[in-house]
């Protein structure tokens, strides 16, 4: 039996790992994030994202609810955190562990 | 399960470094392994990717991203392109680069796709086409640093001119290794070639593994709802998806 479907197209969160060095010091993509529509709590890795369109869109992988967006022209860089009540980012404490939480 | 730490940059965004090709060799008749000089190169953990960037003479620029697939090893990493037939920046990398020639790269990048050699949890890892690269990271980190945690690889193909790193896969003694083909399998083949099926995966539930799954969102899609549908703990599987894939 095969049903044929579209062949999804977006990536893994890891994909908006790279874009956004050009905003955050730490790796977001392993940032915790709570999404506003539904409540999922994942990490942005885990995010669905979408590099069709002229940015990146990052949606929710329960609801599909759009999280967050990030445009960047060669002047300016665009996030639009519409999507998220919350990012919780582990930080390493001063003897390099990670800290506890 | 301890929580992987973020780890702080302490100079600002992350810089782009320019790499030089010092050693190159195919892989398959459409892919290629390129070996960089890093100057500066940090380091960094197995599955982790990093951006290329290109910039012709009228300043047109694309970028892409690449998973490292060499254990680390000072300043040196090794990237294999697969060639996309109507790629912009594989072509390139693949039939034209020569070596000595520079190219800009940015990273380490992604801390979430990794595999941490001080955990002692069973690893299933799960490849699709090209996807066997940041995998190949994590086998040849294990071996190198002389780990024994328990590990099995299934590596899905279209036919067997495809398969990537072939003599170190099948010398890989204590690494259950299979390889399923979904176009045409070799003549002493006793498996159909087929899509991974929950047969593939078999009974290595048991042993609670963390699974790896990396390679085009179709097939991260059915090999990550296969596991679900055998009962995988849902949150110890990570994915990687590198986007419309042909399979």
């Amino acid at each position: 039996m095969t049903e044929q479907r579209p062949e999804p197209t977006y990536l893994d969160g890891n994909a908006l790992a790279g874009p956004l060095t050009d905003l955050f010091i730490v790796d977001v993509a392993q940032a915790s994030t709570c999404c506003v529509g539904c409540g999922h709590r994942c990490r942005v890795a885990e995010l669905r994202v979408y590099l069709s369109g002229p940015g990146a869109v990052a949606r929710c992988p329960v609801c599909s609810g759009v999280v967050l967006r990030y445009v960047r022209t060669s002047t300016t860089a665009i996030l639009d955190l519409r999507g998220t009540l919350a990012l919780s980012v582990q930080l390493e404490t001063a003897a390099g562990e990670p800290g506890q939480s | 399960m301890a929580r992987a730490a973020v780890r702080r940059r302490l100079t600002g965004p992350l810089p782009w470094r320019v790499a030089y090709l010092v050693a190159a060799r195919a892989e398959t008749p459409t892919s290629r392994t390129l070996v960089l000089q890093v100057d500066g190169w940090p380091g960094h953990r197995p599955g982790q990717h990093v951006d290329l960037r290109l910039t012709a003479e009228d300043c047109y620029s694309v970028q892409r991203g690449y998973s490292v697939a060499s254990a680390p090893d000072g300043e040196r990493i090794e990237l294999t392109v697969q060639l996309l037939a109507d790629g912009e920046v594989s072509p390139f990398l693949v039939h034209d680069y020569a070596i000595g020639d520079p190219v800009e790269l940015r990273g380490p990048i992604g801390g979430w796709f990794v595999w941490d050699p001080a955990d002692s949890q069973p690893v299933l890892l799960i490849g699709g086409g090209s996807g066997i690269v940041p995998l190949i990271a994590i086998l040849r980190t294990r071996r190198a640093v002389g780990s024994s945690t328990p590990f099995r690889l299934l590596y899905s193909v279209r036919t067997p001119d495809d398969v990537y790193y072939r003599d170190e896969l099948t010398g890989n003694d204590d690494v259950e290794t299979t390889i399923l083909y979904t176009r045409s399998a070799p003549g002493d083949s006793t498996r159909l070639a087929g899509r991974l099926t929950a047969d593939d995966i078999g009974g290595w539930r048991d042993t609670h593994p963390r699974a790896y799954i990396c390679g085009p969102t179709g097939f991260v899609e059915a090999a990550s709802r296969l596991l679900v549908t055998l009962h995988y703990a849902a949150r110890h599987i990570r994915t990687e998806r590198f986007g419309p894939g042909g399979d």
